[in-house]
């Protein structure tokens, strides 16, 4: 049985299939896994491998054909759409495209308070939901002041990606699965958001799954790294084990498919 | 002396908004790309890299408007052409363009082999469709592409195979120079991988005589780029080879954005990324002195005052910055 000491998310035999007969796609393959609390993971895979499809079924976002969901020992029930909500606050997400993860009829207030609402804040006075809403903006280096009566479309990418992570701040879940969350933003603009992210997690414990096809990113961020194949795991452990001392081909071709700075970059393996 | 493909001197670009407001996002840029080089262009995004590509084919269109400067493709000056002259005699066989996302623009109800038509018909409208298959047949084969891709439509190519056509697609014509903007930002590594070989083969292959690139992925670059060139703000802050610029890179600008380099080698992990804090200055009223001042961790009390121009320093190599080489050199071996 999962759940010994601090797992916080468990999968067993995970799967996803879509469509069926002969048209049958496996995205997610039994796939297993024990995330502690507190701890970064990177799941790592090249385009079509099944990452965001696993982290759709981790969310609750599509309902595994196969197999189960642990939340801290507990199987995981998301049978009903309350259960659903109830199972969000405890689990968030950053998406890759920021442009299209807001509501664009909502202000940026509306974001905030929706968020402030959730955690049961709906009878707190105006000025202290505002205090708080400012805090959380301070967190990313925003301000409250230019941002309130904004729409999140004139914000720039960085800026929103920011803005999501003072959701996250607000909200405080136990999981955050960030899917691509510095794919669309420049490599500047990305330091920021990793750096807000780990603070993040330092500063209110939660566990963080990084869903990545950049092993670079992986290997900053993360503890542990899973390497997904074909909807399988193929190799996972500390970061140090898998990036520097890989032992799956796969994750070899991976690795010389980054370009580097300190090591010749072969092309001719392609 | 190698020969020199493409030349700018001083070339200055402005988008006019609805109000009237002029924006230069390109200011007094020169470059030279020789024979077989590749340069490269880096830079955070709005900081001119997208639409200095854009202003180098001489073919503008509104809110982009010309403003001084020449542009010399191959011995031969463009600035000033008939728009029509220059679609007809210089886009595509002298200068080739791949935008950002160009895969994304694919028209969905036409098959590869009419976007090479399309290009080749409107250079010369007498050829055969037959000599253009051909012709096509035989450029896809020795760029490692499938002939059959030709008879395909874009869905049903993979987001790299496509951005693979739409490179082959681009060099038909064998143009000197080629443009690529982040032709592999949208691709997983593998693709990318198989994007930059592809564009290496084309110099190797003859396909095209040199190259600009422009990306703000560093480790990229760095393999790909024989020079490079940092922007910022529209204004060249830092030019080198690549290895000087980002082992040894003299602007704080361009020592910034090496603090922001991820890869996967033994040390990168424990060091903390240091992002540069801040965002670019609204080019409308671009601040009086050095523009990267508000943002610099140097900020001498006269760089808000006065504009900084390009220093050369010897061997191509220059850079926009009020303090000596050495001072500078010394403060980056102080903060580590």
């Amino acid at each position: 049985m999962p759940g010994e000491n601090n797992t916080c998310l468990s999968g067993r035999g995970l799967t996803k299939v879509f469509g069926f007969g002969r048209r049958k796609t496996v995205a997610v393959d039994h796939v297993d896994f024990d995330f502690r609390e507190g701890e970064v993971v990177s799941i790592v895979g090249e385009s079509g491998s099944g990452k965001t499809t696993l982290a759709k079924m981790i969310l609750g976002l599509l309902n595994p054909t196969e197999g189960e969901l642990y939340f801290q020992g507990k199987k995981l029930d998301l049978s009903t759409y309350g259960k659903k909500r109830e199972y969000w606050k405890s689990i968030q997400a950053i998406f890759q495209d920021p442009f299209s993860s807001y509501n664009i009829f909502n202000k940026i207030d509306t974001v905030f308070l929706d968020c402030i609402h959730m955690r049961g804040g709906r009878h707190l006075p105006r000025a202290q939901k505002i205090e708080m809403m400012a805090e959380a903006c301070r967190f990313v280096n925003l301000k409250f002041e230019e941002l309130t009566n904004k729409y999140p479309f004139e914000l720039s990418g960085g800026q929103m990606q920011r803005l999501m992570i003072a959701r996250i701040f607000l909200l405080k879940p136990k999981i955050l699965v960030a899917d691509e969350p510095t794919s669309m933003i420049d490599a500047c603009s990305r330091a920021t958001i990793l750096d807000y992210l780990l603070d993040l997690r330092n500063e209110i414990g939660m566990t963080l799954i990084f869903i990545t096809h950049d092993i670079g990113l992986a290997y900053y961020v993360s503890d542990t790294v899973y390497i997904m194949e074909r909807g399988k795991f193929v190799e996972s452990g500390s970061a140090d084990e898998v990036i520097l001392r890989p032992k799956h081909p796969y994750t070899r071709r991976l690795i010389s498919d980054v370009p580097k700075i300190y090591e010749e970059w072969d092309l001719s393996t392609v | 002396m190698a020969n020199v493909m493409l030349e700018v001197r001083e070339l200055t670009t402005k988008y006019v908004t609805r109000f009237r407001e002029n924006v230069y996002a390109v200011d007094h840029v020169s470059l030279k790309v020789e024979e077989g080089k590749t340069l490269g262009i880096a830079g955070e995004s709005g900081c001119g890299k997208s639409t200095l590509a854009l202003s180098l084919m001489g073919y503008y269109f509104p809110p982009l408007h010309y403003t001084s400067g020449e542009i010399i493709i191959n011995g031969r000056n463009i600035t000033g052409m008939n728009p029509d002259e220059i679609r007809k005699s210089i886009l595509g066989t002298e200068i080739a363009y791949i935008p950002q996302a160009a895969m994304n623009a694919l028209n969905p109800t036409q098959k590869v082999i009419n976007f090479i038509e399309d290009v080749i018909l409107a250079h010369d409208p007498t050829e055969s469709k037959k000599n253009i298959y051909e012709l096509a047949r035989a450029s896809f084969e020795t760029l490692g592409l499938s002939a059959d891709v030709l008879h395909k439509y874009p869905v049903e190519l993979s987001g790299g195979m496509k951005q693979r056509t739409v490179i082959a697609v681009a060099v038909i014509l064998r143009p000197k120079v080629l443009i690529a903007d982040e032709p592999s930002s949208a691709l997983d590594v593998t693709s990318q991988k198989m994007v930059i070989k592809m564009l290496k083969d084309l110099m190797a292959n003859g396909f095209i005589k040199s190259m600009i690139f422009i990306t703000h992925e560093l480790p990229l670059l760095y393999n790909v780029a024989d020079d490079i060139m940092v922007m910022y703000a529209g204004q060249i802050v830092e030019k080198g080879t690549a290895r000087e610029v980002v082992f040894d890179p003299l602007h704080p600008y361009s020592k910034g954005l090496m603090g922001s380099i991820l890869v996967p080698e033994e040390g990168f992990r424990n060091t903390r990324l240091t992002a540069i804090p801040g965002a670019p200055p609204n080019l409308k009223n671009p601040p009086a002195g050095c523009r990267f001042a508000e943002r610099c961790k140097y900020v001498q009390s006269e760089c808000k005052v006065t504009s900084v121009p390009l220093y050369e320093v010897g061997n191509g190599r220059a850079y926009r910055c009020i303090l000596p080489e050495k001072t500078l050199r010394e403060a980056y071996q102080h903060a580590r």
